[in-house]
């Protein structure tokens, strides 16, 4: 057959996350093969593969039907694969051409050749028909002609077969347009193009296959033409919902948290979310769904006060909250599981009984009339958390590096619903971890809900989010744009308020 | 911790001392000397009760240096400044010191504080630099240094000069006898030998103090979370400015000290030939002493026997720079250590965890 890249069986995995499972993919050659799936799917860790930044614990590569040991990127560009990533690697000092050059030569104090490599430059240009003016400077250049740099870096490279990460998210629908008619082009002219998004327009307009990630494994491999939009939302975030058993409580009338139309802009204004305005109940959780990136992360962040906001007003147990510290808000009942338990909820080189104290520090519980830890209450209170969220551990002196995922993460929401909080936010409280973990903790947040605690659950997992909440509010572009109760919902609906198809 | 990973964590710097001696006796060999009659020269002098006596007194400036950088690095903090800190509290303290006279542990502790508040103000600076202007310590810090040496020449000359002395040389006024610190010589019987400072007490509350702070206070714990994971740190409610000038203040309190066993304990005033590089050399035994209290006393005593001993070797015709070497070998060589037993422990931890999930 005429594969650009077979891959066969890859696995990789990372502590305490299967990355990529079982990963088979065929792209053909002069193809346009989208890979779609959400965040944490293992498209990333995929493309880190087929680019030779990180090797898999086990698997075969074939490229051009030859079987690639890559090691590094630079051996996978000898093979002609080449990669542009979301963020752009430019010099945004140097010109657009010396920018291409960059790296090509061995440093020597020979003559750069610049007239010599403008020629052969162009000549790459005009074969793919891509056009730009190589003695501009980067810095004087939009973000779709940056782009366009550094794919004619990488094709100047030799690359037949070209990955580019997220293309599409830093450009405005007119440069989306262009960069389609490249890479159209492109493909005319040979080259095979690995297309990764979680934007399913957009893989359905350009590619010629679509190959579907979730939770580390290849769901299937489709041709464009025989699937429809539907279907890939589908394969994407799985079709059968979890039945959860009905609650036997009810919503308390009491609003625990309530917020009041804030509104918060980044430092060149452009507004993170507007005029936001939601409640969440005593004894209820208040789902968030939302495309990633659509300012649901910075409303979570701002109810901590770890983001500003501009207007608006929070209210937690009928307090304004709008003038407190994180530390004032996080002691006064307000627990958070952040979205990344590794970089955002645990300290990985210190053991558990230490973890455990985290975002707790100054409470009477760990602190002594000397301003002193009392790390006896603190082993107390890990042995406490290790024993009811079952997390598997030697004891409490590991490193919580060493735990698995899972474990870890129990671990976090063991600690977050320790000191009965009122308030709980819960960002992405199951991703990336073990089928085991994943219900313990859901059993753990429904317990808390009929026992009062008011849930704030924010997941990208629609299964979860729909199994787990009460209510369920939708973010599309830093606003809530419909509120749905969680009994009479589909994934299918859910999916088109989120990508603002339906209104 | 299990006891083979205490002892694991504990080889490292013995196995980086051997390597180090190593290195340098083949140095030596290419120059034509004896390696083990060079060492055993060092060891001999080193040893002597005159030795033993000033390396104690040098090793205790170099141990609070090591403190002062310590609590910087704890929180991911560079201090680079200790250099400059100690210098400007030194001749602050010296002078204000020698202008009056009260009973001696007053005069004495309120010359520690005169420090201590100058060096931390000085440290401040560097932390406000950070905080508000978003200005990186090590660059911040590294041009305070200069900033303060220029002070201290101008100031010197100028305005904490003795007035009317017939010395040539620019030196603050002496401090009265009550202001000087007494020796430990009768404490320890060393009647016939130098002075042995005092301050040495002071070093040892100050290594307690210190590990009391970092390891068991909750200021200590936020310094530690914040430097191993500033992200985390500041999802727990810590502000992350706030501590940032709580670290370089108290830093630059420690490094007030610094100056004050030479200060108090030998030269009395302010010369300019007050002891220079410490600063410096404390980001050494910090390195080497793992920031750990009991380490870096370790470290410090290390570096002062090797500077000591080493005097020994001109009158032998070995070069002394051979010291020099050694400790560039003992630091390079016990951070590349350090590392290899740190991941030897992690992986040792992730095995025993594996073990437990599959039971």
């Amino acid at each position: 057959m005429n594969l650009a890249i077979n891959t066969k069986n890859i696995s990789k995995s990372y502590p305490g996350v299967l990355a990529n499972s079982n990963v088979s993919v065929q792209i053909k050659k002069s193809s346009i093969h989208a890979i779609v799936g959400e965040n944490g799917a293992g498209k990333s860790t995929l493309m880190k593969i087929l680019y030779g930044m990180t090797k898999p614990d086990q698997g075969e590569i074939e490229v051009f039907d030859q079987p690639a040991n890559m090691s590094s990127p630079k051996e996978a560009i000898n093979l002609g694969i080449g990669m542009v990533h979301q963020h752009f690697m430019l010099a945004k000092n140097l010109t657009v051409l010396e920018n291409i050059i960059l790296g090509i030569d061995k440093p020597s104090i020979k003559n750069l050749g610049l007239k010599k490599y403008k020629k052969l430059i162009e000549e790459v240009m005009s074969t793919y028909s891509l056009d730009i003016d190589l003695d501009m400077f980067v810095e004087d250049l939009s973000v779709g002609e940056k782009q366009r740099v550094e794919i004619i870096k990488v094709l100047f490279r030799g690359a037949k077969i070209l990955i580019l990460d997220e293309p599409t998210a830093v450009l405005v629908p007119q440069e989306v347009n262009e960069l389609f008619k490249n890479l159209n082009n492109l493909k005319q002219n040979g080259v095979t193009i690995i297309f990764i998004s979680h934007k399913l327009d957009e893989v359905l307009e350009i590619a010629d296959d679509i190959s579907v990630m979730r939770t580390g494994e290849l769901i299937d491999s489709v041709k464009n033409e025989n699937v429809s939009k539907t279907e890939l939302a589908e394969m994407m975030i799985g079709k059968s919902l979890p039945t959860p058993p009905p609650r036997s409580t009810e919503t308390k009338q009491n609003k625990i948290l309530d917020i009041k139309s804030i509104t918060s802009e980044s430092v060149d204004g452009r507004k993170f979310f507007t005029d936001v305005s939601f409640s969440v109940f005593e004894s209820e959780i208040l789902g968030i769904a939302g495309v990633e990136g659509n300012g649901q992360k910075e409303v979570v962040e701002s109810i901590i006060g770890i983001q500003n906001i501009e207007s608006g007003e929070i209210f937690f147990n009928g307090e304004n909250i709008n003038n407190k510290t994180t530390r004032q808000r996080l002691e006064s009942g307000i627990s958070f599981i952040p979205e990344d338990r590794q970089l955002q909820a645990m300290i990985m080189d210190m053991n558990l009984t230490n973890n455990v104290i985290i975002g707790r520090q100054n409470i009477e519980k760990y602190k002594s009339n000397l301003a002193t830890v009392k790390i006896k209450n603190a082993i107390k209170e890990s042995e406490n958390v290790i024993s009811l969220f079952d997390v598997k551990t030697p004891n409490t002196n590991t490193l919580a590096t060493a735990l698995s995922g899972g474990n870890q993460q129990k671990f976090v929401v063991g600690r977050e619903l320790e000191d009965n909080p009122s308030l709980l936010i819960a960002s992405q409280p199951t991703r990336g971890i073990d089928i085991g973990a994943q219900s313990l903790i859901w059993e753990k947040l429904r317990q808390s809900r009929d026992n009062g605690l008011a849930v704030l659950l924010i997941s990208a997992d629609l299964e979860e989010l729909i199994g787990l909440s009460d209510r369920i509010i939708v973010f599309y572009q830093g606003s809530t744009v419909k509120e749905l109760s969680s009994d009479d919902v589909s994934p299918e609906d859910l999916g088109g308020y989120m990508t603002g198809l339906k209104k | 911790m299990k006891l083979s990973l205490r002892i694991a964590s504990f080889s490292a710097p013995i196995i980086a001392l051997a390597i180090s001696f190593g290195l340098s006796s083949l140095i030596l060999l290419f120059i034509g000397k004896d390696p083990i009659e060079t060492f055993q020269i060092m060891f001999e002098y080193g040893i002597k009760g005159k030795s033993i006596v000033s390396i104690i007194n040098r090793s205790i400036p170099l141990y609070i240096s090591a403190i002062a950088v310590a609590v910087g690095f704890k929180m991911g903090l560079f201090n680079i400044g200790v250099e400059g800190q100690y210098l400007v509290g030194s001749i602050v303290a010296a002078f204000i010191g020698s202008q009056f006279s009260i009973i001696t542990p007053l005069h004495i502790l309120f010359i520690i504080l005169i420090a201590v508040a100058c060096s931390a103000m000085w440290a401040a600076i560097a932390g406000y630099l950070k905080v508000k202007k978003g200005i990186h310590e090590v660059i911040s810090t590294i041009m305070l240094n200069y900033i303060g040496t220029g002070l201290i020449s101008y100031s010197l000359t100028n305005v904490f000069d003795e007035k009317g002395s017939e010395y040539e040389l620019p030196r603050t006024p002496e401090l009265p006898d009550t202001g000087q610190m007494p020796a430990l010589n009768n404490l320890f019987g060393l009647e016939d030998l130098q002075d042995l400072h005092g301050f040495l007490f002071v070093a040892i509350i100050v290594g307690i103090f210190y590990y009391w702070l970092v390891w068991k206070t909750t200021l200590g714990f936020d310094l530690r979370i914040t430097g191993s994971n500033p992200i985390a740190a500041k999802f727990s409610g810590i502000n992350p400015n706030r501590l940032i000038v709580v670290a370089m203040v108290t830093s630059g309190g420690f490094a007030g000290l610094v100056g004050l066993g030479p200060l108090l304990g030998y030269f009395h005033r302010f010369t300019i030939d007050f002891p220079t590089g410490l600063g410096f050399a404390g980001i050494a035994v910090a390195l080497l002493g793992r920031n750990h209290p009991f380490g870096m006393g370790v470290g410090a005593l290390l570096f002062a026997f090797l500077e000591r001993s080493s005097q020994i070797l001109d009158l032998n015709d070995v070069p002394k720079e051979i010291e020099r070497m050694l400790q560039a070998f003992i630091l390079l060589i016990v951070v590349v250590f350090y590392e290899v037993i740190r991941r030897f422990i992690v992986k040792q931890q992730i095995k025993d965890a594996s073990k437990k999930v599959e039971t």
